[in-house]
């Protein structure tokens, strides 16, 4: 016989009317503060640290921070942000995006089908196996050194962690859960959007982060190869012709651009899982 | 109104195959209230899910109104045991239990009307914009409870639906089963291991043995048909009733013991 997932009453969490917002010891203004300095005091101090180091050993391959800075403005406020960032941002989020809704379609498909699970899972598995980047000389030949190659070869990694984690969190739809949807005639496209996506959107979601993570690095790799424009190539470029603090200048803001994906996907994620992150909060007896 | 003929369940698995259910032959009049109790472990979830088409049967039938079921008929609800796991954490409580209406493709004033009216009776109306997580274990099962009556089923089925709230939640949901029944004239089938329980709300109960699962006694349950949990439960007939199926449920167990030992 089943058991219930909690066996007691809570009488701690009395059902508020609204979703039970934090107590304010601070203003707002004095929080924010506070916020900002937790965020900014780290970077503070390794940058002070990086620019001691750098100013009392005068090496030509680490520049001070300043002189990095300024080849930061010069650089990326100038035409090159529409030559080399944009492109770079494009096929980095056409590449994302391609392989979120391929990894979740067909992770889908997967978690349903016990059988379609069978028969490609050992085959997905080969693929999985293949580092992305080594796929870039045979992309060359079959797709040329195009926009098309750079986005398939961000596709081909970016894939995996979202089709293994929609394969799992489908997979693990509550089968009580599931029952209820079939006893109130829920149909195959409300119980796909519903039920399915829903219950598996914290492994989803999962998976997109750790794609997005990899949608960079590939970004940059594919345009390491046989390009022209992009920031991969720019930072590759810099380096050869020994613009030392351009080519710092690009790594900054590489970490810049991961940093702010990262930032923008936490906000959506936030809004997405919210429900999740206050039944897990309920669960522990918060 | 529901018919179980012959039902038998076989849980498959070579050598070491489980006999649920041998021989479940019962019925259920229009706008009866059932309790099914038996010992633990005798397959009442299993029952369940079979005459909820959740399960097919290895023989025997499930008949709703007439028609056969072997998928879940769109004139049933189920209010399950396992609250937290039946409701949609991801959606309010009038989400909840408006999803299925708007499955049915009901118009949006009488889904209004509905919901409303549910959550009404089931004291949750202050509660509609919360998520189920944010309510206790027994209002959680009132949501569930008020997803199945705006359902408008003509069976009702419960599978222990208070096996997991704390005995004062338990008392109340009762009188709120009771009362429910009484103005929606629903039939509802009502499993529980609680004898107490069992007595009180129905007009019928039905005791089951141990697995391999039969109907070992069918009683019927004469007591006003207005049942209050202090003097209901004080009623000589109340504690007649309740000696009766308890001595059942005991004989149950011990002539099942030797059977259900492999």
């Amino acid at each position: 016989m089943s058991q219930p997932t909690h066996t007691t009453e809570r009488p701690a969490v009395q059902a508020p009317a609204h979703p039970p917002k934090p107590r304010r010891p601070m203003p707002l203004a004095a929080r924010i503060l506070l916020r900002t300095a937790h965020v900014l005091l780290l970077p503070a101090v390794l940058i002070g640290l990086y620019a001691y180091s750098t100013a009392t050993s005068g090496s030509y391959y680490t520049p001070t921070p300043g002189l990095i800075a300024d080849a930061f403005a010069e650089l990326w406020f100038s035409e090159r942000l529409l030559v080399d960032v944009i492109p770079s941002l494009i096929r980095l989020l056409t590449g994302f995006t391609i392989a979120a809704v391929t990894g979740v379609c067909l992770g889908v498909v997967l978690g349903v089908s016990k059988g379609v699970r069978a028969t490609l899972e050992p085959v997905l598995e080969f693929l999985r196996a293949i580092p992305p980047p080594v796929l870039i000389p045979l992309m060359i030949l079959l797709v040329g050194i195009d926009d098309s190659m750079k986005i398939l070869v961000i596709v081909s990694g970016c894939v995996w962690p979202v089709l293994l984690n929609t394969v799992e969190g489908v997979r693990a739809v509550d089968p009580v859960l599931a029952d209820t949807a079939r006893c109130y005639g829920l149909r195959t496209t409300t119980r796909l959007r519903v039920l399915v996506l829903r219950s598996a959107s914290p492994q989803i979601m999962a998976g997109l982060r750790l794609a997005l993570a990899l949608a960079i690095i590939l970004m940059v790799i594919s345009e390491m190869f046989a390009s022209s424009s992009g920031l991969g190539f720019a930072i590759v470029q810099f380096q050869r012709t020994f613009a030392i603090p351009e080519m710092w200048a690009g790594m900054v803001l590489l970490g810049l651009v991961g940093f702010a994906l990262t930032a923008v996907f936490g906000l959506v994620e936030g809004r997405v899982l919210r429900w999740y992150r206050g039944l897990r909060a309920a669960n522990r007896g918060e | 109104m529901l018919k179980v003929t012959a039902l038998q369940k076989i849980y498959n698995g070579g050598a070491s195959a489980v006999e649920a259910v041998r021989d479940l032959t019962f019925e259920l009049a229009e706008g009866e209230l059932v309790c099914l109790v038996g010992p633990s472990g005798c397959g009442k979830t299993t029952l369940l899910k079979c005459i909820a088409g959740l399960m097919p049967p290895t023989s025997g039938t499930v008949e709703l109104a007439g028609d056969s079921v072997t998928a879940p008929p769109p004139d049933m609800a189920v209010v399950f045991q396992e609250y937290g796991r039946s409701l949609f954490a991801w959606m309010s409580v009038r989400a909840n239990v408006e999803l299925p209406l708007k499955e049915k493709k009901l118009p949006k004033e009488r889904r209004r009307e509905l919901v409303a009216q549910s959550l009404e009776a089931v004291g949750l109306t202050a509660f509609a914009d919360s998520y189920p997580w944010q309510l206790s274990g027994g209002m959680q099962q009132r949501v569930a409870i008020a997803r199945a009556v705006a359902y408008e089923p003509k069976v009702l089925l419960m599978d222990e639906p208070f096996a997991a709230v704390d005995a004062q939640t338990r008392a109340d949901l009762e009188d709120l089963i009771r009362n429910i029944w009484q103005r929606l004239g629903v039939t509802v089938l009502f499993v529980t291991h609680d004898i107490d329980e069992a007595v009180y709300l129905g007009e019928r109960v039905l005791v089951l043995s141990s697995s391999p699962t039969v109907v070992q006694d069918d009683i019927t349950v004469d007591l006003p048909a207005e049942r209050d949990q202090l003097t209901t439960r004080q009623d000589e007939r109340f504690t007649e009733l309740r000696a009766r199926v308890y001595a059942q449920i005991q004989q149950a167990k011990n002539s099942a013991a030797p059977a259900a030992a492999h």
